[in-house]
């Protein structure tokens, strides 16, 4: 598409805006929120936004992979809870955080895997499957705290939220690694490829011998493993682990991807796009604090900020 | 997909259709009442019985002592969950109101099950008791059930939770807006009656939100006119958006003298937040007395909290409850005062 465009001569603004649209409108509104308020473009400020959107970030690296299959994963919210709570304990019960840790990523991973087998070999929608998984781990991390929230982690565990690495916190270099791995799977491996092949034409995909069962496994247990992660820092940055942690988490991720946009029928979209995305839903949220914009229309302004920038690109298309 | 789904398969489907056919013979017959539940026959023996020895337990009575009165005033309460202490010290507070004014309570749990609770009104109502008391699990799911006892001339209350619909006599809650009040008034006494205030906000449209807000915001206009709120921000109860929230707030703002949060998971998201940017001299004040904040007023990092009296808003329900089967003339909306818990008087 792009070549056969570019024969046209005077069509490549156009596909300069549709492919760095939405990095336009993410300086445009960074440019209108420094204007409007000095404190903004401050280094304080900077690695707040990417501290904030961290944790975002790796879920919609996962929700991203899901994405380019053409499926989509609604239980990262739930299931970064339920990771949560239940490393949360074992901290609690005094197991080496090592362990702790592992334990609550492999939940994750293996939590991802059945919604993954649901969708790959027994055939389910993946909106239906992973709205399943959904509010059972919702249901399960509720019932394991008896609804409340575990409190007070050994403060050794507080590194992997607010520690740093030199000036860079913690939380931001994990998200980095998370979004340099998974650019480089997409990108540089045979893995990538059939994910790319996958979403674009499932039928031809399977024709030509790629095995898209093990390919859908794993770009789920992939998401269900990286919102565990999310989960380790968000509990690490609030000392605490609440069953009611994550929800609504899937829409920001969503939103990200599909802002960055990758295509939800699937094979067209990258992780660059998706970091775009994360970065504009964080700088919004960071914005609409800092204008101090009323609670009842916050909702309006995200949603009407996000369409805008969307439109922005899906016009020229 | 063309592929067969194979657990939809022929004859899943006719044994569907004649499980279908059969569930709506079997109601069929309930609704004309050829078959009767077995339980229900149990449980109307079991009334019944019950009842007569009852009343012949009364009539003994009234004709030892020979009061006017023919029976003591039975009350059913309905609780959402007595798996959860603020409940729990709802119903003794109610019971100890019901031994001193002299009426009969009977308690239900509806263990957070709407079908559950459903059963036990429907239970309340077969047993005529005078007046039911719920305490809903869901302000829709009751609804049914509330009409019910409409339908057969029975005064309802709702406690804590409203219902949605029906007829209720009268609903008895905490007073947000006092709580809202009392933490404008702590605030703004602990400032001096001067300074810069932030307002973490609950999920806008819930009541709550709006109560504990309305009565935060008019106090903090009336009395303390030098106190500026600088920001007002939603957080929606929740701790980790309450975090990120007073991030922004607090390099938005370079200076913040106090914080209200409407309730006590956002609070300690704050100071959370506070302590990790290292600022100090901030006074925050939370909502709803939880164990996490009691244990921060302790430390010193919470100045206030505000607390939900749930033994007496279970005295308040049974004595309005008596107030109605004594035909006075009740109000609506029956507040129960709130409590402010600082380290002077703090559990």
């Amino acid at each position: 598409m792009i070549s056969t465009a570019s024969l046209q001569g005077g069509a490549n603004w156009k596909i300069l805006l549709r492919k760095y649209g939405i990095v336009v409108s993410f300086f445009l509104l960074c440019l209108a929120l420094s204007l409007a308020s000095d404190r903004f473009l401050t280094w304080t400020n900077i690695l707040n936004v990417l501290r904030q959107s961290s944790i975002n970030g790796i879920i919609a690296v996962g929700m991203t992979f899901v994405i380019l299959t053409a499926g989509i994963d609604l239980s990262v919210g739930s299931v970064l809870a339920l990771t949560a709570v239940v490393t949360a304990s074992l901290l609690q019960r005094n197991l080496p955080i090592s362990l702790a840790i592992i334990t609550g990523l492999a939940l994750g991973a293996a939590l991802g895997s059945v919604s993954g087998l649901l969708v790959s070999y027994l055939h389910l929608f993946p909106f239906i499957a992973t709205l399943g998984l959904m509010t059972i781990c919702r249901g399960l991390a509720l019932t394991y705290t008896g609804g409340m929230p575990i409190t007070t982690l050994p403060s050794s565990f507080d590194f992997i939220g607010a520690g740093s690495l030199g000036p860079i916190p913690i939380p931001i270099v994990i998200a980095a690694f998370v979004f340099l791995a998974g650019h480089f799977v997409l990108t540089h491996t045979n893995l990538g490829l059939r994910i790319y092949a996958l979403g674009d034409n499932p039928v031809a995909a399977r024709l030509s011998g790629i095995p898209v069962n093990k390919v859908i496994l794993f770009v789920y247990a992939l998401s269900g493993f990286l919102s565990a992660l999310a989960g380790m820092i968000l509990i690490g940055r609030l000392d605490s682990a609440a069953p009611t942690l994550g929800s609504g988490y899937e829409f920001d991720a969503i939103a990200a991807v599909v802002v960055g946009g990758t295509n939800l029928t699937g094979g067209e979209g990258n992780l660059f796009g998706t970091l775009i995305g994360v970065l504009f839903i964080g700088v919004l949220d960071n914005g609409l604090n800092f204008l101090n914009v009323s609670a009842l229309w916050e909702g309006v302004v995200k949603g009407l900020v996000i369409a805008f920038a969307l439109l922005m690109y899906r016009l020229v298309k | 997909m063309t592929k067969r789904r194979w657990y939809w398969g022929e004859s899943g489907r006719k044994d569907a259709q004649i499980f279908r056919k059969e569930m709506i013979k079997m109601k069929n017959e309930v609704l004309e009442g050829k078959i009767v539940r077995k339980g229900v026959i149990k449980m109307k023996k079991f009334v019944i019985i019950a009842l007569s020895l009852v009343m012949l337990a009364s009539l003994g009575t009234s004709c030892a002592k020979t009061t006017p009165t023919a029976k003591k005033p039975t009350l059913g309460l309905v609780i959402s969950t007595l798996n959860n202490p603020f409940f729990v010290t709802l119903r003794d507070g109610a019971q100890k109101e019901a031994e001193t004014s002299g009426v009969t309570l009977i308690v239900m749990d509806s263990q957070n099950d709407p079908a559950k609770e459903a059963s036990n009104i429907e239970d309340l109502i077969s047993r005529k008791v005078d007046a039911i008391l719920i305490n809903p699990t869901d302000s829709d799911a009751v609804v049914p059930s509330v009409k019910k006892a409409n339908d057969a001339n029975i005064p309802v209350l709702t406690i804590d939770r409203a219902a949605n619909g029906g007829v209720v006599v009268s609903h008895i809650a905490s007073d947000n807006v006092a709580g809202g009040k009392m933490a404008a008034e702590f605030l703004g006494k602990a400032l001096h009656g001067k300074g810069k205030v932030v307002e973490l906000q609950g999920i806008p449209g819930t009541s709550a939100a709006r109560d504990r807000g309305t009565g935060f915001d008019t106090t903090m206009a009336q009395e303390f006119p030098d106190i500026q709120i600088i920001a007002r921000q939603p957080a929606d109860f929740d701790r980790a958006k309450a975090l990120s929230v007073f991030e922004n707030i607090l390099t938005a703002q370079p200076k913040i003298d106090g914080v209200f949060a409407q309730n006590d998971e956002m609070v300690l998201g704050a100071i959370q937040a506070a302590e990790a940017a290292k600022r100090t001299g901030i006074i925050f004040v939370g909502y709803d007395a939880i164990d996490d904040a009691i244990k921060a007023i302790k430390e010193g990092k919470l100045a206030a909290t505000i607390q939900q009296q749930p033994a007496l808003m279970g005295k308040l329900a049974v004595e309005t409850a008596v107030d109605v089967l004594n035909g006075k003339t009740v109000d609506k909306f029956i507040p129960v005062p709130v409590k402010l818990i600082t380290k002077e008087n703090v559990p």
